[in-house]
């Protein structure tokens, strides 16, 4: 009697032990994958990141070298300076590219952006005749190789005299960055209600008041994020500029192209920093457009 | 001279014609009609419902009107004048849209100045205007709010605020209540009747719910599959229904179908399986021909002796569901639902499912209607001549 209690005691304690020792190594293994997972997007990031981010210090680096000096790893301030940024800002090449920069890119960004807004608002009447078709040749510049196309473009524009202009890089870099207009008002108009734009005409508005009044409003979070990747794309080229662009055409990115060939010098990176500020800044502002698009009032 | 004579009566009688479809049919793909040969005429400051289910052709009858359609073929004329080469913005029509269409970046006051920029008037007269059609609608003091701020009645009433503030003289509405409540929905139909009656503007409704239909217009079309079946106004589309579609679609009506035996005078005795029913023929029939008798489930009554009634039939009732102030009796007729709608006077007055009873009911409110798919002579005709434009 008491010998057969002892019994199923003991199978229910052996039994208890067993279902613990089962879950502590279903938590053990859950911990590892855990661990493991969060190792592995650490090193994403670090990869994806740490290239771009040692620039930056970088760039205040006193010596004309590319490294971390030892006053640097120190934190001594007399190995810190600004000198490279100095030296870029007195630069005739530097300030030059520049000025080339914003002119190309400003005016790439216009054209691409009236062109690409046009276009969606075409590709979004049913009535039209071929729009995947027309929809695939306006996207194409997004998804062909740029060497290609910056071939392409070089041997055209040269024999309309084009190349080594500014007029055929603003034209060369309005045809790379429309695609990028025509995808953000395209999907900006999808949510679009076509009542609204009955309704204005039913009130006497013509198809331009129509326009500014009524659809353009409404829209204008993607046309200006299409513009803001369309002046990104113009702004960090440096394919097609390296084929049509002279010496008074150069950009940033094809003068910093020049500088890593021919003259070794943290002026490059001073110019990364500055590139890196500038991209977040215009990141920051495509996302303050996106959540007040998002916004229903 | 006798023209201008004859159109005089009819300005006394019923208004002269401002809106006039003429033989107006439509089709998307060039194989279907959405809508055939319609043959329609909106009164001057007559409050027109286009009445029918979805995909009867209704919107579509609205759309051609507004201008954002394109008739297939035929003509629509505004005030005499032919429409087709008029872009909307040139129509002079207010019009309320299902979602009002409401521009919602703009305030109420901008929304409403809108169509009065559009007419390049002077700021001054827009903003007396914009307060003026405010208060019809009893929204003042609401310029400075957007359309999001505002209740889903209240941008009704704005959406109506705004097609009425250029003062146009046609105004279409499509479906503006079907997003309000209930009881929102009954407020808004004698608010909408009230401006309408204020400013004698003609309006075009279009809805699908045959109550406001019949709650706000002066006359009523049903469509059904892209063809008008009767215009009237609603008591005469009740008491009258010439189509057995109109008789069903507006409130109950039991629908018998049987053969004509007999006619005589203004009556005929149709066969409806062993039973002879007298009723009265709204157009005239052969003996032989097949008709529907729509008899609506009121004016059935609970005979209590023979031969007080033209029709009479014994009944064996099948289920009965007391609703308070009336009670609904579902018998059946040759194998044919037949529901009686007997008023709560005596209770549920000994009627119980499983008994047999006398219903009695008379001759004219017994309309034989030609069937659906038997047409006339007239409608043959017609219906050529929409195949002939079908091939064109």
């Amino acid at each position: 009697m008491e010998n057969s209690a002892l019994c199923r005691r003991g199978r229910e304690v052996a039994s208890l032990r067993r279902g613990s020792q089962e879950s502590m190594a279903l938590a053990y293994r859950s911990r590892v994958g855990h661990t493991v997972h969060v190792v592995f997007c650490v090193a994403v990031f670090v990869f994806l990141i740490a290239p771009i981010l040692v620039v930056v210090p970088l760039s205040f680096n006193a010596e004309p070298y590319f490294t971390f000096t030892e006053g640097m790893l120190r934190f001594d301030s007399d190995a810190y300076s600004l000198r490279w940024y100095a030296h870029v800002a007195g630069d005739e090449n530097w300030r030059r590219a520049l000025v080339n920069s914003f002119v190309i890119g400003g005016c790439a960004t216009a054209l691409a952006t009236v062109l690409g807004t046009c276009a969606a608002l075409g590709l979004a009447n049913p009535a039209m005749p071929g729009r995947p078709v027309v929809m695939g040749l306006l996207i194409s510049p997004m998804v062909t190789p740029v060497i290609i196309s910056g071939a392409g473009m070089f041997f055209f524009y040269s024999s309309l005299g084009l190349a080594q202009t500014h007029l055929g890089l603003i034209l060369a870099h309005a045809a790379l960055g429309t695609p990028f207009v025509v995808i953000t008002v395209t999907a900006t108009l999808s949510g679009f209600d076509g009542n609204l734009t009955r309704a204005a005409a039913s009130l006497g508005a013509g198809p331009w008041r129509s326009f500014r009044r009524v659809q353009l409003p409404l829209i204008a979070p993607g046309v200006i994020s299409g513009a803001l990747f369309a002046f990104a794309t113009s702004f960090d080229e440096v394919v097609t500029v390296l084929f049509m662009g002279g010496l008074e055409q150069r950009t940033i990115p094809r003068e910093m192209w020049a500088g890593i060939r021919e003259e070794i010098s943290p002026a490059i990176l001073a110019v990364a920093t500055m590139l890196i500020a500038f991209a977040l800044a215009l990141m920051g502002t495509v996302e303050w457009l996106r959540r007040r698009g998002g916004d229903p009032a | 001279m006798a023209d201008g004579s004859q159109r005089e009566s009819e300005t006394v009688t019923e208004g002269r014609a401002y809106v006039e479809f003429d033989g107006v049919f439509k089709s998307y793909d060039g194989a279907t009609l959405v809508v055939r040969d319609l043959e329609l005429t909106v009164r001057e400051g007559e409050f027109l419902t286009l009445l029918g289910p979805s995909g009867s052709g209704k919107t579509t009858c609205l759309m051609m009107l507004a201008g954002f359609e394109a008739p297939s073929g035929g003509a629509i004329r505004i005030a005499g004048a032919a429409v087709e080469d008029v872009p909307p913005r040139h129509r002079d029509i207010g019009m309320v849209f299902q979602n009002y269409a409401l521009f919602p970046h703009m305030t109420v006051g901008q929304n409403l100045a809108f169509p009065l920029e559009a007419r390049h008037m002077d700021a001054d007269a827009a903003a007396e205007r914009v307060a003026r059609a405010l208060q019809l609608v009893r929204l003042e003091g609401y310029e400075g709010r957007r359309p999001g701020q505002l209740s889903g009645g209240q941008q009704q009433r704005v959406a109506i605020a705004r097609a009425l503030v250029f003062e146009p003289n046609l105004v279409l509405m499509d479906e503006p209540l079907g997003a309000l409540d209930r009881r929102l929905r009954e407020e808004m139909q004698f608010e909408i009747r009230r401006i309408q009656r204020s400013l004698g503007v003609t309006i075009v409704y279009v809805t699908h719910d045959q109550q406001e239909a019949m709650a706000m217009s002066d006359r009523v079309a049903v469509f059904n599959d892209g063809r008008i079946e009767q215009v009237a106004a609603p008591e005469v589309l009740y008491e009258e229904p010439m189509r057995p579609f109109v008789a069903s679609f507006i409130g109950d009506n039991n629908l018998l179908p049987g053969r004509v035996a007999a006619v005589a005078g203004d009556t005929c005795d149709v066969q409806v399986g062993e039973a002879t029913i007298r009723a009265f023929p709204v157009e005239p029939h052969a003996v032989g021909d097949e008709v529907v008798l729509a008899i609506r489930p009121e004016r059935v009554h609970l005979a209590p002796a023979a031969g007080v009634y033209s029709n009479e039939l014994q009944v064996e009732v099948r289920d009965m569901a007391f609703l308070g102030d009336h009670l609904r009796v579902l018998t059946a007729v040759h194998g044919v639902d037949f529901v009686v709608k007997i008023p709560n006077i005596v209770g549920h007055g000994g009627v119980l499912p499983g008994e047999t009873v006398r219903l009695g009911w008379t001759t004219l409110d017994c309309r034989a209607l030609r069937p659906a798919d038997r047409s006339p002579e007239t409608a043959a005709a017609s219906s050529t001549s929409t195949h002939t434009r079908e091939a064109r």
